[in-house]
């Protein structure tokens, strides 16, 4: 990946989709993320590895607008994250509602719709109908659909939660920990439907999981409360022993490792 | 047996019964998905502060009670936005506060405090026919409500934080809800009494849990599971000439016990067809 119109002072023709600067979030005092530069483009798939506690999920709800930042700036779309919220589309970690609550995996995928109703009164129509059965069949549970989650399985239940986020048709993708419960079919399954995702829609990636950093990511960055950027797709030693702070053992497998044994020498960028 | 029904004041009480089944069905399930069974336990208990306040004042305490409630259920959704982390305590705090505010005012208040027993314990066979009208035009209300905001409840429910990235009006649906969880709580304070007003909500709510797939099939089973309790509990409190408030919830948790037994013994028969065919 080479930069294009990235210098400073360039004029760039159209904002980016998630611009950072200088953003710092604390908890009573405790520093989560400390002056964090992220600039994510239109049409990357942007990967954030760190390890837990490292501030990932607070970057995610910032963006979302779910927590204001402490100090420093986010714009999504050159906006407040608030003003442009039915343009993304968030994949949580999936604690955070009971697999018992009695819903079919139907009403779940249509709670992505929620986001584009305008007013209180209005009711999910025919464009809310079809956008529903695209995100089913793009993750394979049209099958699942008037069956209760609490009978789902743990994949099942995760491709459940990516088909409520592209029923809203998003033009911004977040996805937290994506692959952490999952089986291999649904992991293969959501790799082949967010290849096509993409062609639409910009996708931000967090994982603790190194092994989820996928062939079709195009920037890599680590989040350990700072956040190092390397404008490139590749996982260096040196990423990895910066943002957990020491060196890890990387097992990867299939077509992970070549990636993994390219050096360069850039520390940290602000790239915007 | 059966010339009963033709005292006004049984089939009032079987009436206020159907109603106070349907309310409990639609906000009881509420309640339970959304784990809020300690959070209206609290605004009903501070609602005797009203019932003490109403007695003091010399006004009608149901109307105390709805003031008390109300006021609860602002404070509980404040703390539920700005105290996450001290939540359960301070729901005591809201609990026990306007009991203790009740009894002061009761204390204080010269003279004997008429049917406070009924405030606390319920008495379904007092219901008079202006009351039922007034049910019926709350529980029509919450109708109205639910149908209307469905969806949107549902979202708020199911999943808070992702409703909240959808940028849902959630603290609205919140304050929405508590206020018709408080609707609720005055329209059975009369049944059962602010004691027992959590058990009505809570217990065929979460029979009807146990068996359904979605949030409407669980209102629809939990109202008619409990008009089947309530039909039962009055008739056998009449029978038996016991409080009808109290037969009302014991009906009721006899129906939970057996929808639990039942449930663990197709289950336990369930693994044991699995096992049997792992073996052969």
């Amino acid at each position: 990946m080479t930069r294009t119109s990235d210098e400073p002072g360039a004029i760039t023709i159209e904002d980016p989709v998630i611009l950072t600067e200088n953003l710092s979030v604390s908890y009573e005092g405790h520093q989560v993320l400390e002056k964090v530069n992220l600039c994510v483009r239109k049409g990357d798939w942007y990967a954030i590895i760190g390890p837990n506690g490292g501030g990932k999920t607070t970057l995610i709800k910032a963006i979302l607008g779910l927590i204001s930042p402490g100090s420093g700036k986010i714009r999504v779309f050159g906006q407040d994250p608030k003003d442009v919220r039915e343009r993304i589309g968030y994949v949580p970690q999936y604690q955070t509602f009971q697999y018992a609550f009695p819903i079919r995996v139907r009403e779940v995928v249509f709670l992505g719709r929620m986001g584009r109703m305008k007013g209180l009164f209005q009711r999910y129509g025919a464009e809310d109908s079809r956008a529903v059965h695209e995100a089913m069949a793009r993750m394979r549970i049209e099958h699942l659909a008037d069956r209760s989650i609490s009978t789902l399985s743990g994949g099942e239940r995760q491709r459940t939660i990516i088909a409520r986020a592209l029923a809203g048709e998003p033009d911004l993708l977040l996805l937290d920990e994506p692959t952490v419960y999952v089986d291999d079919l649904s992991r293969d399954i959501f790799f082949s439907s967010l290849t096509r995702v993409r062609e639409t829609c910009t996708v931000l990636l967090i994982t603790h999981d190194i092994s989820v950093v996928h062939a079709h990511v195009t920037k890599i960055a680590c989040l350990n409360t700072r956040l190092f950027t390397h404008d490139s797709d590749q996982i260096t030693d040196e990423m990895v022993a910066q943002s957990y702070g020491c060196p890890v053992d990387l097992i990867t497998h299939g077509d992970i490792p070549h990636r993994v044994l390219e050096r360069h020498n850039r520390k940290e960028a602000d790239e915007c | 047996m059966l010339e009963i029904l033709e005292y006004s004041f049984f089939t009032n009480a079987l009436l206020a019964g159907v109603l106070a089944s349907v309310v409990c069905g639609i906000i009881g399930s509420y309640i339970v998905v959304r784990q809020m069974v300690s959070v209206s336990g609290g605004i009903a208990h501070a609602s005797f502060g009203g019932v003490g306040m109403g007695y003091w004042l010399g006004i009608d305490p149901l109307l105390g009670a709805f003031c008390f409630s109300g006021i609860a259920a602002l404070c509980t959704g404040w703390l539920m936005m700005y105290a996450r982390q001290q939540f359960d305590s301070l729901i005591g705090v809201i609990w026990a506060g306007g009991m203790a505010i009740g009894v002061v005012f009761i204390a204080i208040t010269p003279g004997f405090a008429p049917d406070l027993f009924t405030y606390l314990f319920g008495n379904i066979l007092l219901v008079t026919r202006t009351y039922l009208i007034i049910m019926g035009l709350l529980l029509f209300v919450v109708i109205a409500i639910v149908v209307v905001l469905y969806h949107r409840l549902l979202a708020v429910s199911f999943d808070q934080e992702y409703s909240q990235s959808q940028g849902l009006a959630f603290m609205a649906l919140n304050l929405l809800m508590l206020l018709l969880i408080v609707i609720a709580i005055v329209i059975l304070i009369r049944v059962v009494g602010i004691i027992l007003v959590i058990a009505l909500l809570s217990i065929p709510a979460s029979t009807a849990r146990q068996y359904a797939g979605s949030l409407h099939q669980m209102m629809i089973y939990a109202i008619l599971i409990g008009i089947f309790c309530s039909t039962v509990g009055i008739w056998l409190s009449y029978l038996w000439n016991i409080p009808s408030g109290a037969t009302i919830i014991l009906v009721a948790l006899v129906v939970y016990l057996l929808s639990i037994l039942q449930k663990t013994l197709v289950l336990r028969r369930y693994r044991d067809i699995m096992r049997y065919r792992n073996d052969s």
